[in-house]
């Protein structure tokens, strides 16, 4: 009882959040909305529809915690072909059909379709996605509208639109070409820059907004027509009262075909393994590190999506970006994607004219980045670094659906993955013999408590969810020991699975372990890269910089050591607030005293994912206390902070200190504990040192200022200060004994 | 509770390079469960079968072992059966097959169709040794049935008769005992319902242990382990992870056609043996 009512209490205490959250995502989720929408070639409104209904639905009804739904990238390919064959009343049946078979998926607990495909497969699939949506989109951001057969013919045609790009006759096309160019421009360069105020809004609508202004720039200020053609800006956005006397009727008369159904499958194949895998990584993001149910996501999708075919809305998926965005602005529950899918109502309502205003290369130019994110380079040479195996996995899935289809696609993809998998066991049977036997086996030590997980014969994605079923049994805050001793074949798609149970039961307080593959590497040759996901194993010394060279020498001058290589074991970052969200992909340039307490170090994260994944570096200082201190972070106090302290943050006053409060901003859980902390001294240190970012674990803390590495001048004041610091905070936590 | 002995032991002999391993093997138990041994030969009996099986023997006899050789042609199954119930075994040995290269072991098919079809107790061996070799961990199944008392009193028998250390009784929990998790709210209740089965189980085995004689428990160490996986299979693969010597198994129930087609309890062992096995029946 009482805990259902902390529930209640914590949901309203959360709300303001989340209604923050919630507003930003919005602003991500209308421009893709309608860029989804007008790539597969519907009505731009059907995408805005999808994401109001899916936000509605899936927030009330589904299993997951801080997801958003709405329509989603993957489904652009496969919409297109639905849309070309069936017509777009036939589409929205499609829709709707598919949205039955999600349900049905969902009741059979199908949530682990996913594991069934090879990850690199799956790779190969998205990229081809993203491919087909760049490929697409390209010539209409360069203001170059084509109508060609195959997708892998747009990609042809590239750079002849390139070169038509210089040479257009009419000044309207050029105005629209510049505009896609300056929106792409936008797209990239937004995560570049670190400025507080420009993060605030989204990079999607930032497009959005400088078109728009531009465009009443002309009408109000220099009272000219818009100057990008009439063509290239968006149209046929209705007013709300429109789109609800406009609702179109789906039309089940192609109910008989071969081409309907095939439509229906692969949307449904398409929309349920981007839901999942969404679900999976945004799990991975979640502060609160909770589970999500995804069967019972499944069926809210599922629902979602017939409703939004009824209303003439494109199928509902849960979206990665969408969602990162969500985690980052602070969403905690689901009413951030109820909120979500308001602020887009009420944009529609208030601003339907406004919106037609966007031209329609601008609009693309967020696609076309969406489509080179998923296709990116630096995916394949991530694949390739795995192994050569997979990189052929990869090209023969993405050519498939590229001159094929989805479907064959993603089969060709298993097909060739299995083939593979035979030609380095050199023989099927193997496989076959072993495929129907029970290979997990766990039971949890009476010693200690751990849970011990061996298998046996060969664990690969055809059988990987044999293993993931015990593992979800786990606790997730326990130790578990996974042994692959007696398994003769472990395959990429496990590894990496793995490799992502490792980073959850890290974040959630576990220990996951793995043993027994070191004899795999040797003595047999299996390739798939089998302990290059398995940290430990260390790269090549390469020369070292310029700065590392400084780094090198300050540090003898400091009584430091320095270390420039990776650090593997990262875990005293664990229970930082800062890195709740943030995924830390690298730690280098460390100095560091012999005891480990007191680290200058280089780091590397990333916050979001997919589009909306920022990569930071930076430099930090961690120093070690010997005695426990209240958890606090400790930030300078500017415009944000005081918009965000509205928004349900609450800054902690410290007596008798009323300008310090003023000058900072200080959070914690345990105002009692922190005010009696901050004594005067420390309060006077804050007051008279530079400013740093300064975040307590309980344990240690962490101090920052930039988010970019520190010049060598900056890293001596750094340490300076974390000297100082160090001695303020002996003081105080000796004087409190 | 009725005590399992074992009074006469048979052995199914044939000329394989294995012979005097299988023969050195059983005469040894023969000999630690004060029991009598019949060499079960299929085939007509001749004077060199006989002198090579003596002298085989002959280093037992001296010790004490009561042995006779018995030849019996026919169709094999049939025929060791059929002398199993004319000697009165209760004890029945057979030795397994290594595949070539592979240190995996396997049955015949004869040997496979005794195991179903025998009424007495089967023990298979995967690795038969001239020598002596010390059975240090004994691995026995505790599942819910009615066999399993009998099973349980019969591996502390038999770790008694070959002074055993550790005797490991395993508790098999099912999945479908524990439910689907799906997110946080069923994981809490996965858990919580795998302690109170495996409390369950701890104290149901509790009690068959406290029926089995002080003598046999003395100087053992006996721990219980309740394993998440599959019926029949997962016991295989535990005995295998804790290095155990001997896995002690209840006999199956009767196998059908579709048993044979979905391999299931008992078959997968059969397949996969992963130590010696003792199957009570």
């Amino acid at each position: 009882m009482s805990s259902k009512k902390n529930n209640i209490h914590s949901f309203f205490s959360e709300l303001p959040k989340n209604i923050f959250s919630g507003f930003v995502v919005s602003l991500i989720a209308l421009p893709l909305g309608l860029g989804l929408a007008m790539a597969s070639e519907a009505p731009p409104i059907s995408g805005i529809i999808a994401a109001v209904v899916g936000g509605l639905m899936v927030s009330i009804l589904g299993g997951s915690h801080v997801t958003i739904s709405g329509p989603g990238n993957g489904l652009v390919g496969v919409l297109l072909v639905a849309i070309t064959t069936l017509g777009i009343q036939g589409a929205y049946a499609a829709i709707i059909c598919s949205g039955v078979l999600l349900i049905l998926l969902g009741f059979l607990r199908m949530g682990k379709l996913a594991d069934f495909f090879p990850s690199s497969a799956i790779q190969g699939m998205l990229a081809a996605i993203g491919l087909i949506i760049l490929g697409k989109q390209f010539h209409i951001m360069l203001g170059n509208k084509l109508s060609l057969d195959g997708s892998v013919d747009y990609l042809l045609a590239i750079p002849e639109t390139i070169q038509g790009a210089f040479t257009y006759a009419d000044s309207g096309l050029t105005f629209a070409a510049v505009s896609g160019v300056l929106s792409l421009a936008i797209m990239v360069f937004y995560s570049k820059i670190r400025n507080q105020y420009l993060q605030l809004i989204p990079a999607p609508m930032w497009i959005v907004l400088l078109s728009v202004g531009f465009s009443y720039y002309y009408e109000i200020v220099l009272q000219q027509p818009n100057p990008i053609n009439a063509m290239y800006m968006i149209s046929g956005i209705p007013s709300a009262q429109q789109i609800v006397a406009d609702i179109p009727v789906p039309s089940f008369i192609g109910v008989g075909s071969l081409s309907f159904w095939t439509s229906v499958l692969a949307l449904t194949l398409i929309a349920s393994i981007e839901s999942l895998l969404s679900i999976k990584a945004v799990d991975k993001l979640d502060p609160q590190k909770r589970r999500s149910n995804v069967n019972r996501d499944l069926k809210a999708l599922g629902l979602a999506t017939i409703g939004s075919g009824f209303l003439g809305g494109l199928n509902v998926v849960t979206v990665i970006a969408r969602s990162s965005v969500n985690v980052n602005n602070g969403g905690s529950n689901r009413s951030a994607n109820f909120m979500h899918a308001l602020f887009l109502v009420i944009f529609i309502v208030l601003f339907s004219t406004q919106l037609t205003r966007i031209p329609l290369p601008a609009l693309m130019a967020i696609l076309v980045y969406t489509g080179y994110k998923l296709a990116s380079p630096t995916l394949v040479r991530k694949i390739f670094s795995v192994g050569k195996e997979q990189l052929l996995i990869f090209f023969t899935t993405l050519l498939v659906t590229l001159f094929v289809d989805l479907i064959t696609g993603i089969i060709a993809g298993v097909v060739i993955t299995f083939i593979i998998h035979v030609l380095v066991n050199k023989g099927a049977s193997f496989f076959i013999r072993n495929f129907l036997k029970p290979n997990v086996l766990m039971f949890q030590e009476k010693e200690n408590g751990n849970y011990y997980v061996s298998v046996k014969h060969f664990c690969s994605f055809l059988n990987f969810y044999k293993l993931k079923q015990k593992l979800e049994d786990v606790p997730q805050d326990k130790d578990v020991v996974v042994d692959f001793s007696m398994c003769q074949f472990v395959d990429h798609t496990v590894m990496e699975n793995i490799s992502g149970y490792q980073d959850v039961f890290a974040k959630r307080g576990g220990h996951f372990e793995v043993i027994g593959l070191d004899l795999h590497g040797t003595d047999s040759k299996h390739p798939f890269a089998l302990r290059k996901l398995i940290p430990g194993l260390k790269k090549k010394r390469g020369a070292l910089t310029k700065r590392q060279l400084t780094l090198q020498e300050i540090s003898k001058d400091f009584n430091l050591k320095y270390e420039p290589e990776k650090l593997e074991d990262i875990r005293f970052l664990d229970g930082f607030k800062h890195f709740s969200t943030k995924q830390i992909e690298r730690l280098y340039n460390r100095l560091f005293n012999t005891e480990n307490t007191f680290k200058l170090f280089d780091i590397k994260y990333s916050e979001g994912e997919f589009i909306a994944k920022e990569d930071v570096r930076t430099t930090m200082l961690h120093i070690e206390l010997d005695a426990a201190i209240p958890r606090f972070t400790l930030d300078q106090e500017g415009f944000l902070e005081k918009v965000s302290s509205l928004a349900g943050f609450k800054d902690i006053a410290i007596k008798k200190h009323a300008d310090f409060s003023n000058r900072f901003y200080l959070r914690g859980d345990d105002d009692l504990a922190i005010q009696h902390f901050f004594t005067d001294t420390l309060v006077l240190f804050f007051e008279s040192n530079p400013y740093y970012h300064i975040e307590s674990n309980g344990t240690s803390i962490l101090v920052y200022s930039k988010e970019r590495v520190a010049g060598v001048k900056e890293i001596k004041s750094l340490h300076d200060f974390g000297k100082r610091l160090q001695n303020e905070l002996l003081l105080c936590t000796q004087n409190k004994v | 509770m009725n005590q399992k002995n074992f009074n006469t032991i048979g052995i199914g002999v044939t000329f394989s390079p294995n012979l005097k391993a299988n023969i050195c093997q059983s005469a040894r138990l023969a000999l630690l469960f004060k029991a009598s041994l019949v060499l079960i030969h299929v085939g007509e009996a001749s004077k060199e079968k006989t002198a090579t099986f003596d002298s085989y023997l002959a280093p037992f006899l001296k010790d004490g072992l009561r042995a006779k050789v018995v030849f019996s042609p026919g169709e094999p199954v049939g025929a060791i059966l059929e002398s199993v119930k004319q000697n009165g075994v209760d004890l029945l040995i057979l030795g397994a097959l290594q595949r070539e290269n592979f240190l995996k072991y396997y049955i015949g098919s004869i040997a496979r169709k005794i195991t179903r079809k025998a009424s007495c107790s089967v023990m298979l061996l995967i690795n038969p040794s001239i020598e002596s070799l010390p059975c240090k961990h004994i691995v026995v199944n505790g599942l819910e049935d009615e066999k399993t008392p009998l099973t349980i009193s019969a591996a502390f028998f038999v770790a008694n008769a070959l002074s055993s250390e550790k005797i490991t009784i395993v508790e098999e929990v099912y999945n479908t005992d524990i439910g689907n998790v799906q997110d946080d709210k069923s994981l809490r209740k996965s858990t919580l319902l795998k302690e109170k089965i495996s409390r369950r189980e701890d104290s149901r085995i509790q009690k068959i242990l406290e029926d089995i004689p002080q003598k046999h428990k003395k100087n053992k160490l006996v721990a219980t382990q309740p394993i998440f996986g599959k019926r029949g299979y997962s016991i295989g693969h535990y005995a295998e992870v804790a290095r155990a010597d001997l896995l002690v198994m209840n006999a199956p129930k009767a196998s059908g056609f579709w048993d044979r087609l979905f391999p299931h309890d008992l078959e997968h062992i059969l397949t996969e043996l992963p130590t010696d096995i003792l199957i009570i029946q």
